[in-house]
């Protein structure tokens, strides 16, 4: 189908895009990023905005850097380009396996960083790769900038902590020196998944000092396997498998995932069960070569 | 509000269009119907089949889940603009050759993304263009003529930038 008929603008600034929000609060506006998931939502008329403050004039929002210990990701930087770069290879690898999991080449052309943390599906990818990093995702508003801790962040399906009248502009992503993996179970290559899992492992010589682990597709957000974490914390690697193991019985305990076309209830729990074990497995190899 | 329409101006094909289009007007429609360019089909219309993949600036996207406006000031490649002065691209004699088209629908879209694959990887692998392609669906499931099409243009362009040069 085609989309409804809505109202306009590409300003050239921030605070014209945040006073446009403002202004049009009773059109129900949406900025537009890349428009990849908000543009098929608005053809299945799923969406009805009355207004749409497109972001693609605005000087500044695009762009990866460095700063110390932080890889800082413009909202608008497509995720093409965080795919090919090589400084988020380095500083964020997790983050470049997540995006390249991403439906395909044409949609990451236009498809950005921003917009899909923004849209919060608690299928994709991105999310998680948030959670398990500790990223802080900065919102611009009326009276300024704040930054919110991914734990923060996603409220509920397709629901974040912005408010009505705040653009998500930055990822903050801490530098992650240790080992990663985000590997997930789709139907179809490049489908949304059924389940993902982004995993992080710090050794300590031959033991985990640190793992992270977030989760998409078993709730109504992505969710931190916190429980999972304690379990193998100080775990010697030579006892991965076991503890992976154990672990990926903790990531699922109490979780009701919704069953759909895709999969019921007991699929993704056992899709999930699997999916973290392979995941720590890779990141703990990983983070053993990368020494 | 009344929606309004906006002025646009882009390129496509190398030639330079200035247009009013209602904001929700997609690329494929603005091509197609305003432009008259029908080469590129309208498939799904929701970004999953690739039909519609157009050039922006040289890199494939999805023109049924783009705004014409969001054109504005770019390059656009369609396939009306592969062939110059009468000839044919390598991959559209490539893809004749080779029995790439069958039915046709997806071939706008499969010519427009072979051209991104190939100017990425001049030398692709049969099970790299299998795996790029996958971002567009034929099906008569034609995906093996297709790719040995995307390999023998490769190779022809190769073999013409070496004489060139």
């Amino acid at each position: 189908m085609k989309p409804p008929p809505f109202s306009y603008a590409a300003p050239t600034t921030l605070a014209d895009a945040i006073g446009l929000l403002t202004e049009h609060a009773e059109a129900e506006p949406r900025v537009l990023a890349g428009g990849q998931s908000l543009i098929p939502l608005m053809n299945f008329r799923l969406a009805k905005p009355g207004y749409l403050i497109d972001l693609r004039n605005v000087a500044g929002l695009s762009g990866i850097r460095r700063e110390g210990g932080t890889l800082v990701i413009g909202a608008m930087t497509r995720m093409s380009e965080v795919e090919r770069s090589p400084e988020v290879a380095v500083a964020a690898p997790l983050l470049a396996e997540a995006v390249g999991l991403v439906a395909h080449t044409p949609v990451r052309n236009s498809g950005t960083v921003g917009g899909s943390l923004a849209h919060a599906d608690p299928a994709a990818e991105l999310p998680a790769v948030a959670l398990a990093s500790d990223a802080e995702l900065v919102a611009t508003g009326p009276t300024g900038t704040r930054q919110v801790g991914a734990a923060e962040f996603f409220t509920g399906p397709f629901s974040t902590a912005l408010a009505p009248d705040e653009i998500l502009t930055e990822i903050r992503l801490p530098v992650w020196a240790g080992g990663h993996a985000f590997v997930e179970f789709s139907r179809i290559h490049a489908n949304f998944a059924v389940v993902g899992v982004a995993a992080l492992i710090d050794l300590d010589g031959d033991r985990i000092r640190r793992a992270a682990l977030a989760l998409t597709g078993v709730a109504p957000t992505a969710i931190r396997a916190t429980a999972a974490e304690n379990v193998l914390a100080g775990t010697d690697v030579g006892d991965v498998a076991a503890a992976a193991a154990e672990a990926a019985g903790a990531a699922v305990e109490g979780l009701t995932p919704a069953g759909d076309l895709h999969a019921s209830p007991q699929t993704r729990l056992a899709l999930a069960r699997t999916y973290v074990r392979r995941g720590i497995e890779l990141a703990t190899s990983r983070a053993r070569n990368e020494r | 509000m009344a929606p309004t329409t906006c002025t646009i101006s882009l390129t496509v094909n190398g030639h330079p269009h200035v247009a009013e289009v209602e904001p929700r007007r997609l690329l494929v429609d603005f091509l197609r119907e305003d432009l008259g360019l029908s080469g590129t089909h309208i498939g799904c219309e929701h970004g999953v089949c690739g039909t519609c993949t157009v050039l922006l600036n040289g890199a494939s996207i999805r023109s049924c889940i783009t705004f014409a406006v969001q054109a504005d000031g770019a390059e656009i490649s369609t396939v009306e603009g592969l062939a110059r002065g009468g000839e044919m691209h390598p991959l559209q004699d490539e893809f004749s050759e080779k029995q790439g088209l069958q039915c046709g629908y997806c071939t706008p879209g499969m010519l427009m993304r072979a051209c991104e694959i190939i100017a990425e990887n001049p030398d692709p692998t049969p099970a790299e263009v299998r795996s790029a392609i996958a971002s567009n669906l034929c099906r008569c499931t034609g995906y093996q003529f297709i790719t040995e099409a995307v390999i023998g243009a490769a190779a022809r362009m190769r073999a013409t930038k070496e004489v060139a040069s």
